[in-house]
């Protein structure tokens, strides 16, 4: 797998670098700058782009920019955005365009290195990896807010999950309870958001946005 | 060609209506007297002259602006404030008070006096701006027409010419365009000038006396000193609160990661499995500690706000609520860092409020920059009621902070709802507008 790293820090350039190397991954460029980073991107077009938000040379989101812009360019480049915090608002900004292949995570996931590593190939496939962070906000006032709100808390729960990326076998581990019920729930739910047929992977993108759009 | 433009139309326009205005100052100063002497004669008077009194302010107050906008002449609103207390007492006894206080502000009388004046004085002066650029203008008229205007049997003097059929002169005719001409030159020239000279004679009597500027400055000072000690104090109570914080969370956490490491290392060669675990817990402590300065980074200084600005840190604040919160900005650039802080803050408290007090479900926030103000709107449909001083609120706490800043709120909130919070913060706002795509 292909990766564009980038991060201002050195010593968390480097030690990212070290532990995606370990997992079997090629680093093809790290840059520590904002306009670096997005020509590194559309040049590399890499696997997925592993990106920190606040970078030089305004120390504020240029990581974020930087990947938006990618992706206009490129569209679907995945990127996996890390940052010290994460806001809602950033969240829906990367999913905005449907396209899906977007991971937002906070830096602390990095210290799981195997779960870190998941996330990173999940988004590289085209999936999402929310931080658990972000659902948790919006699980803390549960679907009180349209449309979401027709939603049971399963389903609530269920969406959460498909949120952070797990697959339906995932989700059904998680819950204790059978993948095909949890087939169900989906099924139920992207019905309830008013999700046209498409693949799988589209709706599940698109369900997370309606998610974060409530 | 502008400025022939001011000189020849705009001077002259202004001249007419300042003209109206004067006039109109004839009827207003009747008005009050009418009102005054009703008061002692059958005491309907009290009911009409707060109503002409607060005509005559904001007539006064239109005159200063058309004094800055037109003559350059900045002038004061030199008022004594009335105190909220008073502002906000009800009933007859209120309204008498109220009326009492206005009567009892010498800067009342003056605005009488220039009322009465302004009829005559201004309206002379407006006069030679409005009358002499198209005095000028008949010049060419009579010289053009001449034949046809003597022939209709005019008989008139334009200045020294005799404008009639059996004037001694005839060839005195030529006479009227230099004559007009000179006057077109000449209010062309005067016409700004007295638009100016205007504006002075509105702030001899408008402007603030010597005693009520300096009443006015002891009123500032006065307010400055509180201001600057509510800030002296909330500022010491944050660093406060940030040590704490720092003190039980972060620090004691890295302190136990030490410890912990610690004993990692004396166990790893003969228990490398105590050890695997220590370190596991010593990783567990670490990502508490980056929670809880997380948390702590977002009390002091939200990273969304320095990243984006005043606009979207208000979006990500109204995402994060559990109320369904529309968002409205129109701010050009990024504000001062401090008030963007303080507004955000506020803002923050605010949807608090609606959600814990009002029980509100639905809440909208404007936000927008206007002549070097920054104006924050919050309007809840919750069930009203609140006040200031009530408690647990924070709305005096919000009031406190933004009159640091010289800043201003006004709370509008029947008991039933709904609850409009407007804040007013004076502030300069920065150059270019950063892309928030």
């Amino acid at each position: 797998m292909r990766v564009v790293l980038g991060e201002d820090l050195y010593l968390l350039r480097e030690g990212l670098a070290r532990l995606l190397i370990a997992h079997g991954c090629e680093v093809v460029a790290a840059v520590g700058d904002g306009p670096g980073l997005l020509e590194a991107m559309i040049e590399h077009r890499p696997d997925v782009a592993v990106v920190d938000v606040r970078m030089p040379p305004t120390f504020t989101d240029e990581g974020l920019r930087a990947a938006l812009a990618a992706r206009a360019r490129v569209p679907g480049l995945p990127v996996l955005v890390l940052s010290q915090y994460v806001e809602q608002l950033y969240a829906r900004e990367l999913l905005a365009d449907g396209a899906g292949g977007i991971g937002y995570l906070l830096k602390d996931r990095v210290f799981d290195a195997a779960q870190f590593v998941d996330a990173v190939r999940r988004v590289a496939a085209g999936g999402t990896a929310m931080d658990p962070e972000v659902i948790a906000k919006l699980l803390a006032h549960g679907g009180a807010k349209e449309p979401l709100g027709t939603l049971t808390p399963r389903e609530l729960e269920v969406l959460g999950l498909m949120a952070e990326g797990r697959s339906n076998a995932a989700i059904a581990a998680k819950l204790v309870v059978t993948e095909r019920a949890v087939a169900k729930h989906t099924s139920n739910i992207f019905a309830k958001l008013d999700l046209p047929p498409s693949d799988d992977d589209n709706r599940r993108v698109l369900a997370v946005l309606a998610y974060l759009n409530r | 060609m502008g400025e022939l433009k001011e000189r020849l139309l705009l001077a002259p326009l202004r001249g007419w209506a300042l003209i109206g205005f004067g006039m109109w100052n004839a009827i207003l100063w009747s008005l009050v007297v009418t009102a005054g002497s009703l008061v002692s004669s059958m005491g309907v008077g009290l009911l009409l002259l707060p109503a002409t009194l607060a005509m005559l302010r904001s007539t006064a107050n239109t005159a200063r602006r058309l004094a800055r906008e037109w003559g350059g002449v900045e002038i004061e609103e030199p008022y004594r404030p009335i105190p909220p207390e008073l502002a906000a007492e009800p009933g007859l006894g209120g309204m008498l008070r109220r009326l009492l206080a206005r009567v009892s502000d010498t800067q009342t009388w003056r605005d009488f006096a220039w009322a009465i004046l302004d009829s005559v004085v201004g309206v002379t002066i407006a006069s030679f701006a409005a009358g002499l650029v198209l005095y000028g203008v008949y010049g060419f008229v009579i010289g053009i027409l001449w034949p046809t205007l003597t022939n209709a049997g005019m008989n008139d003097w334009y200045t020294f010419v005799h404008v009639s059929k059996s004037g001694a002169l005839t060839n005195l005719r030529w006479a009227a365009f230099p004559v007009g001409a000179a006057f077109l030159v000449g209010g062309a020239y005067a016409g700004p000038a007295l638009i100016r000279l205007h504006a002075r004679w509105t702030s001899v009597l408008l402007g603030p006396t010597a005693t009520a500027r300096e009443a006015a400055l002891n009123r500032r000072v006065a307010r400055l000193t509180e201001t600057r000690a509510d800030a002296v104090d909330t500022q010491a109570a944050e660093l406060r609160r940030i040590e704490r914080d720092l003190h039980d969370g972060a620090q004691a956490r890295l302190v136990a990661m030490g410890m912990n490491l610690g004993a990692a290392e004396a166990l790893i060669d003969q228990h490398p499995e105590a050890a695997k675990a220590l370190m596991a817990e010593a990783r567990e402590s670490s990502a508490k500690a980056l929670t809880e300065l997380r948390e702590l980074v977002r009390g002091i200084h939200p990273p969304v706000l320095s990243d984006r600005g005043l606009g979207d840190a208000v979006r990500a604040l109204a995402l994060d609520s559990p109320l369904h919160v529309d968002v409205t900005a129109d701010l050009p650039g990024r504000l001062e860092p401090a008030v963007e802080s303080a507004a955000y803050f506020a803002v923050s408290e605010l949807l608090t409020n609606a959600a814990k007090h009002a029980h509100a479900t639905r809440v909208r926030i404007d936000l927008w920059h206007r002549d070097g103000r920054l104006r924050v709107t919050c309007t809840d449909d919750g069930r009203g009621g609140a006040t200031v001083g009530s408690t647990g609120s924070g709305l005096a706490g919000i009031e406190r902070r933004i009159g640091t800043f010289d800043g201003v709120m006004a709370v509008r909130s029947p008991v039933g709802g709904p609850t409009e919070v407007t804040l007013e913060i004076p502030c300069a706002s920065s150059s270019a507008k950063t892309s928030t795509s």
